[in-house]
């Protein structure tokens, strides 16, 4: 990563790693994760359960429970400033501010106790400084932009159902107008007509404020029909990031084509569907080298014996695979391995 | 939006149901969750008894003064009308300085409920706070809290009012403040229970998120949320410091003579119990009424705040 590159992104992270230490054991929940994002795009962060997709969110936005967990390493640079450098007051003013989140299960995200009105006033209180009423007013206006009628903006969350739950879960993540939208998991808990109206709601919203979002979800149809990039992490690691094009079309990583091969297609009459063999390794104890080659249909001698580094296939396309290692020029090349990743991986 | 929509067509219920858009606009009569609360209380037979009861008490609290005078009535002594049974000028008869049973049984609940509710006010912020803070933060600093707690309940309460009061000598405050001491720690153990099972939920962690402090965490979160235990605990606590003060006030450690008080007028009619039984008698009787009340409106509040029994 360059200097020139990081004043570009608006979020850029470079080798985080968490871990969890729960009494003497230690699970790697990412490692060495390097993503970036600029103003207004969409990145989807695709994984199966467990790969460490919410803990990079919660990396983010500063929020790794600790103890158990703990950031080991890693840059987390969000418009030119390490987030994981700034002292507790700053990075609270940041949270909900600039970055915002939105989290899996609307059901519980909200406050049983509390009006929506309040809770979407409360954001707006902490961080702009303004009058009680005139918060209050701005929360009945994000209501109206989400789809509900201002008027209920006194009624309790009980008083909603789920999809309106999650629409006022965007309004509260909306009403400070962040640069940058966390989107955990928004739509697995609701049902699929739902789903498409909030993705489209958020979809919305987005462009019109200009907002970039990190959309978290193991979705690919998801991913599709909102994300400009993606990238595919696999147990704490991305094995594939680029253009939702190059990935979707030119698939490269053999886990994401496993991915892939496990969607029904509705054009062709299988009896079966194809998933991939075996199971996400154990985060306490991840296989040596490459860490899907376990499970890897075309893996090598050379897999488990050292990690592959991310190869550049085309213009913003990487794949950590040592296939593509044969045919293209490394970016490793320009990074080499240091100490400090050996221990991670 | 509902989740009519998910039905399966081929049922043909889906005509039957609304359009989202309906739904959504049919929004429920606006009530806020304590109107619910009082909704279900209503109900409440018993509850609403134990209301009433502790209506009157406290009625009766207030307007003292226009029912009976307290420096001719309650405390001036009369010794040539003493130990008279109940008539028409004396309802509940006089004590054995002549004084109206009636007025001081009155002016006591001044002192009862002042001592009740004060008691229980101090026990609750003294014990809701630590517990808080404690179940909050957990780790080393709930675990000194909690055994500084553990200590005071391992004194039986009122073998720790009395240490309390006869150090510090017997007066309204002291009482107040032995009785609230001893119940710290059942209200520091209810509000920490309920915060370790709130501190986990996704809407503190979406506090979090948007960025409030600690401080509006706990107090604008978390506390609202555990309210419903700590009211309860309350009601019943407040009998609990009434029963306290006429334990204390009995064996001469609370309220002193000549001012009115329910265990204090126990304490004196006691050596007339044979021949004028009035004496003790009503005392009790409105320990008793007050207490049960009370407790049932104690109870009736649990059942009304509990989330399992709304429909």
């Amino acid at each position: 990563m360059t200097e020139q590159m990081n004043t570009q992104d608006l979020l850029s992270i470079e080798d985080l790693s968490i871990v969890y230490e729960v009494d003497g054991e230690t699970t790697y929940a990412v490692n060495n994760l390097n993503i970036s994002l600029k103003r207004g795009e969409t990145l989807g962060l695709i994984g199966e359960t467990g790969a460490g997709k919410t803990t990079t969110a919660l990396g983010i936005m500063g929020l790794v429970p600790n103890p158990p967990g703990r950031i080991v390493n890693g840059k987390v640079i969000f418009d030119g400033e390490d987030l994981l450098q700034l002292p507790k007051e700053k990075m609270r003013s940041v949270r909900g501010n600039r970055i915002s989140m939105i989290f899996q299960d609307p059901m519980t995200s909200l406050n049983p106790v509390m009006t929506v009105g309040e809770q979407i006033a409360e954001v707006i209180q902490i961080h702009e400084g303004v009058s009680k009423q005139s918060s209050f007013q701005k929360a009945k206006e994000m209501l109206e932009m989400v789809g509900i009628p201002a008027a209920r903006s006194g009624d309790y969350p009980h008083q909603f159902s789920g999809g309106m739950k999650q629409r006022v879960v965007i309004a509260i993540s909306l009403a400070c107008n962040p640069d940058l939208l966390i989107a955990d998991e928004p739509t697995t808990a609701l049902d699929v007509t739902i789903q498409a109206q909030v993705l489209d709601l958020m979809k919305d919203l987005k462009t019109r404020y200009n907002t970039a979002m990190l959309l978290i979800t193991h979705d690919l149809g998801v991913v599709a029909q909102v994300c400009d990039k993606v990238a595919i992490m696999y147990a704490g690691e991305v094995v594939e990031s680029g253009d939702i094009r190059d990935v979707y079309e030119n698939t490269k990583h053999p886990y994401t084509k496993g991915l892939f091969g496990s969607i029904p297609d509705l054009d062709l009459t299988v009896g079966r569907l194809k998933p991939i063999k075996g199971m996400m390794p154990d985060p306490t104890d991840p296989p040596s080298g490459c860490k899907f080659h376990p499970r890897c249909p075309d893996a090598t001698a050379m897999c488990s014996l050292s990690e592959p580094e991310p190869v550049l296939t085309e213009s913003g396309h990487t794949a950590r695979c040592f296939m593509l290692q044969a045919m293209a020029e490394p970016l490793a090349a320009q990074k080499p391995l240091t100490e400090l990743n050996r221990v991670q991986g | 939006m509902s989740q009519e929509m998910t039905l399966d067509p081929i049922q043909g219920q889906l005509e039957k149901e609304p359009a989202p858009e309906i739904v959504a606009k049919a929004a429920p009569k606006k009530r806020s969750q304590w109107l619910e609360v009082w909704s279900r209380l209503k109900r409440d037979k018993m509850a609403m008894l134990g209301l009433v009861i502790i209506t009157i008490v406290v009625l009766a609290a207030i307007f003292a003064d226009f029912i009976a005078d307290y420096e001719t009535v309650v405390i001036a002594q009369n010794l040539s009308d003493r130990l008279q049974g109940p008539s028409a000028q004396y309802w509940l008869g006089t004590d054995e300085f002549g004084r109206d049973i009636f007025a001081r049984i009155i002016h006591g609940t001044r002192v009862s409920l002042m001592v009740g509710v004060l008691s229980v006010a101090i026990a609750i912020v003294l014990g809701g706070g630590l517990g808080a803070v404690a179940g909050y933060y957990g780790g080393k600093l709930d675990n000194v809290i909690m055994r500084v707690m553990d200590i005071f309940l391992a004194v039986p309460s009122i073998l720790l009012a009395i240490a309390i009061v006869s150090a510090l000598g017997a007066n309204l405050m002291n009482l107040m403040f032995a009785i609230a001491i001893s119940s710290v720690p059942t209200y520091a153990r209810v509000v920490r229970a309920s915060v370790l099972t709130i501190r986990d939920q996704e809407f503190i962690e979406a506090a979090r998120a948007i960025g409030a402090s600690d401080f509006r965490i706990i107090f604008r979160h978390i506390i609202p949320n555990c309210l419903s235990p700590v009211i309860v605990q309350g009601a019943l606590g407040v009998a609990g410091a009434i029963l306290s003060t006429a334990g204390l006030s009995f064996i001469g450690l609370g309220i002193q003579p000549p001012e009115p008080e329910w265990g204090a007028m126990l304490a004196g009619g006691r050596q007339y119990l044979r021949h004028a039984w009035h004496v003790t008698t009503f005392p009790g009787l409105t320990i008793m009424i007050t207490i049960l009340a009370l407790n049932l409106l104690g109870d009736g509040l649990r059942d009304a705040l509990d989330p399992r029994l709304k429909h």
